[in-house]
């Protein structure tokens, strides 16, 4: 055995004692801590749900306007049943997702070369950062006019949204790259092309995720202003449906639809950022 | 240039503009070195190491002065550095660290892999081969950067402290390890220490340079016959004189770094 070898061997030795050590002793805990935080997350809610019902019996909050769980629930069965629900939840989801799409991509590589490239930057950033600013629901009376009442009009709304906040934190992410790497990526004779692919990209990922969480926020509030007018179906529709109706379990009902949809969205993100950023240290 | 020279530097100046201030990194310098020769920088804090070494792998541009550098392989790339400090890519794996120049030049991926494995066995990683760097200890992570510029197998090597973050045994194991790879490839080195004792283990001659800004104060050689470890070296007494001498240069420029920042 070299003295390398018999080194790198001790090396591995002691580091397999101090895996075991951490491994055994906080498991045990963190399985314990995680179920009472489990607990939690389920106690809360479920306690709030109780109560509200209990107020609704009692006379203490007004039942036209504020219904209760189980006047909300009769009302969803129905509509859980006959696929109407299922209906609305897919044409909004169809929206939101083509929106997302088609402000990301853009959102993406705009902001990795305006990141990389300062004369890109340069004449990029004035236009970005005066439109930037504006109210995306301010624009949207142009954007009916632009595209009409189809689906375009509506899938634009998002996609506009997304962009900016995906393109600015694209770019961010870029630039707060530690500029030894693209010392490194240079001095081995990157081309432009492999910089993207081997430093820019990467490097931002993290930032563009943060950018794609945010857009997707944005785009759940954007679907409700864009299924307000000129739409038939989806679930902003239905808020507004009910609101025509005063219809306030169907309100509800819609609400809680929204709520899922963004969470089940939310959850999608951070399981494509699990598998897109493996390199991420998430002992937390 | 002669026939063996392969960097030559011609009254060298480097010139930092910040917002209030002129910083003269480098000034006057003159330097020639020959193929095949492993040259080691030494000089206080600040006096420009880094600042030279950037020159001459195209990542800084000289304020005055001429570089000559003689490639004489057009197939392999001119230098290749390993920097001062942690400068893993986080989002890649060791072996795709350590295979990057490779990947750069598109080299076909079977081709890839059996070069990245002679070095990362050489570094003691291969058991970490997939492994991601933030499992990793500094010193691995040392070893990492290393691997990535012998891979791409430059003209000239360009080290900036390689060893500076690593503990005295690591440090002591890879200087041999480094040793060995050199004394099998013969490449032009340039290699940036603190350490004297380093120094005149790896070099062929030691440049001392004079604190900021940086010029040249001395060249020393070695002449203490190869191949060397590190037990024969400090035993031998020419080792004791060459220290002597050069820790009596470097002492008056510390000395010098220290009183002028004093001023400052
Ligand atoms: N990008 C820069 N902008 C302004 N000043 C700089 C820049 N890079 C280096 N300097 C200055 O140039 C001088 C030389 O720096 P350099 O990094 O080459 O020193 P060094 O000899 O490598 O020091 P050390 O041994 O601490 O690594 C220093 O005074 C430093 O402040
Ligand atoms: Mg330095």
């Amino acid at each position: 055995m070299s003295l390398l070898e018999e080194h790198v061997y001790k090396n591995i030795e002691q580091m397999n004692i101090v895996i075991k050590e951490e491994e055994r002793k906080p498991k045990t805990k963190l399985i314990n801590k995680a179920i009472i935080l489990k607990f939690l997350t389920f106690l809360s809610p479920s306690l709030l749900l109780v109560l509200w019902e209990l107020f609704a019996r009692w006379g203490l909050i007004d039942v036209r306007l504020f219904s209760s769980p189980v006047m909300i629930f009769k009302t969803m069965i129905p509509m859980l049943y006959s696929g109407e629900l299922l209906y609305h939840t897919l044409i909004s989801a169809q929206r939101i997702l083509l929106g997302f799409i088609a402000g990301a991509v853009p959102g993406v590589v705009l902001g990795l070369s305006m990141g990389l490239f300062p004369p890109v930057r340069a004449s990029l950033m004035p236009m970005v950062a005066v439109t930037f600013p504006i109210p995306k629901l301010a624009i949207m009376p142009l954007i009916l006019i632009i595209f009409g009442l189809g689906e375009t009009s509506k899938i634009f709304t998002i996609a506009i949204g997304v962009f900016y906040l995906v393109l600015i934190n694209t770019m961010a992410g870029v630039l707060n790259i530690d500029e030894i790497y693209l010392d490194i990526a240079k001095n081995f004779g990157a081309s432009p092309f492999q910089f993207y692919t081997t430093v820019a990209f990467p490097g931002a990922l993290p930032m563009i995720f943060a950018g794609f969480k945010l857009g997707m926020g944005t785009a759940l509030l954007l679907i409700v202003a864009a299924e307000l007018s000129a739409a038939k179906a989806g679930v902003g529709w239905m808020v507004w449906r009910a609101y025509d109706m005063f219809d306030i379990e169907k309100m509800f009902v819609a609400l809680i639809t929204m709520a899922f949809l963004g969470y089940i969205f939310s959850c999608l993100l951070d399981i494509a950022e699990k598998i897109v950023i493996p390199w991420a240290n998430n002992r937390r | 240039m002669y026939p063996t020279e392969v960097i030559r530097i011609e009254k060298l100046n480097k010139e930092f503009y910040t917002r209030k201030e002129k910083v003269v990194a480098i000034k006057d310098l003159d330097l020639s070195v020959s193929e095949g020769e492993f040259l080691c920088i030494l000089g206080p804090s600040g006096c420009g190491k880094t600042t030279l070494l950037r020159i001459l792998a195209g990542l800084e541009k000289q304020t005055k002065g001429k570089v000559f550098m003689r490639s004489k392989n057009p197939e392999k790339p001119l230098t290749s550095m390993v920097f001062q400090g942690d400068s893993v890519f986080p989002w890649m794996t060791v072996a795709e660290n350590v295979a990057y120049s490779l990947r750069i030049r598109g080299f076909p991926s079977d081709k890839r892999l059996d070069i990245v494995e002679h070095y990362l066995k050489l570094m003691g990683l291969d058991k970490f081969a997939n492994a991601f760097p933030y499992q990793l200890s500094g010193g691995m992570k040392q070893r990492i950067n290393v691997a990535r510029a012998f891979v791409s197998d430059p003209e000239i090597l360009l080290m900036d402290e390689p060893f500076g973050a690593l503990d005295e045994q690591n440090r002591l194991i890879l200087q041999q390890e480094l040793l060995k790879i050199w004394d099998g490839t013969g490449k032009t080195s340039i290699f940036i220490t603190h350490s004297i004792d380093e120094a005149l283990l790896l070099a062929d001659r030691i440049m001392v340079m004079t604190a900021h800004p940086g010029k040249v104060k001395a060249i020393v050689p070695v002449d203490i016959p190869r191949p060397r470890d590190i037990l024969s070296l400090r035993s031998s007494p020419r080792f004791a004189t060459l220290f002597r001498e050069i820790w009596q240069l470097l002492q008056e420029e510390v000395l010098k770094a220290k009183t002028t920042e004093f001023k400052a």
